[in-house]
């Protein structure tokens, strides 16, 4: 337990907690949602700048919460700015099911060096009351590009 | 030495705690590795052998449908359930067992009083005042009352170490105030609150007063003749008794004055499809099959405290959150929220940045179970300005080790975060 405890909070995920990039409002941003995990109150707005080909100019948030979910929705700005609407999607469903520990693994595919960073996240498997927390910021980017302006993980 | 102090005294080196421990077999368990700290009993407490045993007697031997049913088997599980009224009449000194309804808990009981009592007798721009520090079970039914009748939601104050602002509650007082809805110990700050006081007061002005005694029973004797509310609400899980039932005792004139909050069988005098009429309380709020062997559960924790001395687990408890305070200001960066004169045994924390979440997962590693959240009390956080806190509370069965293992699991925290 000491082991996972420590790989759940390894040097990154604590970095990116402490000192989360692209923690900011744009003001071109052109997608928002604000995603809420009711049983912990915990808060955050994601903000998106989509051009018209549905690429992903700019990515960011802002909101409160603990290291892990601070961590995912920092990591997560950083992974989908440069990236299509459906190829962000493919990749939450991914890292959906790495957390869950649906899968094992991302699949070897053209994304496999982008994720190689979330995948520091898969730790969360070991703590099932605590997957939301890494998956509430994607939740909240999917709800985003989907058009809907609140999510929640329940 | 006064006799009166010399006889407290001896009572308390009486407590055994390891003799308490011993009849709480989960108290034995191992978690993650370490032995088990279990420091949430605020949220629900571990259960006795002998709750455990009387509810498996009860399935095994006496279990039946209650009332009407004219055989040994729902005779038996009748005189448990109606036992168990009795059995808590006599510890909160009720008047009456009629004056006992039986809820599934603390929530059901409010919602009950907000539906019956608050539609039958407030109307728009009446006055419900409750506190800063009200659990959420003590706030939604009345904003639930408030949106479909048109109450008005008064908020009393608090100071920042979580006393209740007893004089400015006073001044709110009015000829619209039909209510004073609250509860008797903070389930994040551990503040005990003078409600005698608070009812002598409202009781001025002729304006009734419910008790949300979730926290309040498990910590304090209540007597609710001396204390004179018109409703006293608590739980059993919380007393050492099972999950699924709660009570809501009501003065008797009051209760057969409200209507039903919800209908079914058991509750009824006579049905006809023109016409129904109801029972007298407490059957007329126990519509349906009610929870009868955690009445019987609860009727043996009530039973166990009681054996204990509900004063001698309060001033165990008080040397514990004593110890507990002074070991976790040994800890840097940990800030303590509720510091009220008279406290019970609950403490809420922060420590440094880190999430109380984060702190939850890693000590648990360690074998410590605390609550890690907004407890139920998002209007409490918002007023201290903070998203969420670590409690720890504690229970008849805690013992210094536990505090021990807590202020270990926050250096472990501190380590990791560092």
């Amino acid at each position: 337990m000491d082991n996972d405890v420590r790989e759940l909070y390894q040097e990154v995920i604590l970095d990116h907690g402490k000192n989360p990039r692209n923690f900011r409002q744009p003001e071109d941003a052109n997608f928002e949602a604000q995603g809420n995990n009711p049983l912990c109150g915990d808060r955050l707005t994601v903000y998106l700048k989509v051009d018209e080909d549905r690429v992903i100019r700019d990515a960011a948030f802002e909101g409160r919460g603990c290291a892990i979910s601070m961590a995912s929705a920092s990591m997560m700005t950083q992974i989908v700015s440069g990236k299509t609407v459906s190829q962000v999607q493919y990749l939450f469903d991914k890292f959906h099911k790495l957390c869950t520990g649906e899968i094992e693994e991302f699949p070897q595919d053209e994304f496999a060096h982008d994720v190689d960073k979330l995948r520091v996240m898969s730790g969360v498997r070991q703590f099932p009351m605590r997957v939301k927390c890494a998956t509430l910021s994607w939740h909240t980017m999917n709800a985003a590009v989907a058009g809907d302006s609140e999510t929640s993980t329940e | 030495m006064d006799a009166t102090l010399s006889n407290i005294d001896l009572q308390r080196s009486h407590y055994d705690v390891d003799a308490i421990r011993a009849e709480f077999p989960i108290l034995a368990s191992e978690i993650n590795g370490y032995p088990l700290a279990f420091l949430d009993s605020g949220a629900s407490a571990q259960k006795p052998e002998c709750v455990l045993r009387r509810m498996d007697d009860v399935y095994r031997r006496s279990y039946a449908n209650v009332h009407r049913g004219a055989y040994t088997l729902s005779q038996a599980a009748t005189d448990y359930y109606e036992g168990a009224r009795k059995t808590v009449a006599r510890y909160i000194n009720a008047r009456s067992d009629d004056e006992i309804v039986f809820t599934h808990n603390v929530t059901a009981a409010i919602n009950l009083v907000a539906h019956s009592y608050g539609r039958k007798f407030l109307q728009r721009g009446d006055e419900v005042i409750i506190s800063q520090m009200e659990h959420h079970a003590n706030i939604v039914p009345w904003q639930l009352l408030r949106d479909e009748i048109g109450i008005e939601l008064k908020v009393a104050p608090i100071d920042q170490k979580g006393n209740l602002l007893l004089d400015q509650l006073a001044k709110m007082f009015s000829h619209k105030t039909k209510l004073v809805s609250l509860t008797h110990v903070s389930n994040v700050l551990g503040t005990i609150v003078p409600i005698k006081k608070v009812i002598d007061l409202a009781h001025e002005r002729d304006i009734p007063v419910l008790i949300d005694g979730a926290q309040g029973i498990v910590h304090t004797r209540v007597d609710v003749q001396d204390l004179d509310a018109e409703f006293y609400a608590f739980t059993g899980h919380k007393l050492y008794g099972p999950s699924g039932i709660g009570v809501l005792y009501g003065k008797k004139d009051l209760l057969n004055t409200m209507p039903p909050y919800e209908g079914g069988g058991d509750m009824i005098e006579r049905v006809t499809f023109e016409k129904t009429t109801y029972r007298d309380a407490p059957a007329r709020f126990e519509a349906g099959t009610p929870p009868i062997v955690e009445a019987a559960g609860l009727a043996a924790a009530i039973d166990y405290v009681d054996g204990i001395g509900v004063e001698n687990i309060s001033a165990h408890e008080q040397e514990l959150l004593a110890y507990a305070t002074e070991r976790l200001n040994e800890v840097d960066g940990i800030t303590i929220y509720g510091e009220a004169q008279h406290k019970a045994g609950i403490i809420s924390f922060t420590l440094d940045k880190v999430h109380p979440h984060d702190i939850g997962t890693i000590i648990d590693s360690r074998g410590v179970s605390v609550r890690a959240g907004h407890h139920c009390a998002q209007p409490l956080m918002d007023w201290f300005g903070i998203a969420a806190t670590t409690r720890a509370s504690f229970g008849m069965y805690n013992s210094k080790q536990d505090v021990d293992a807590l202020v270990d699991g926050l250096k472990y925290v501190k380590e990791i975060f560092s």
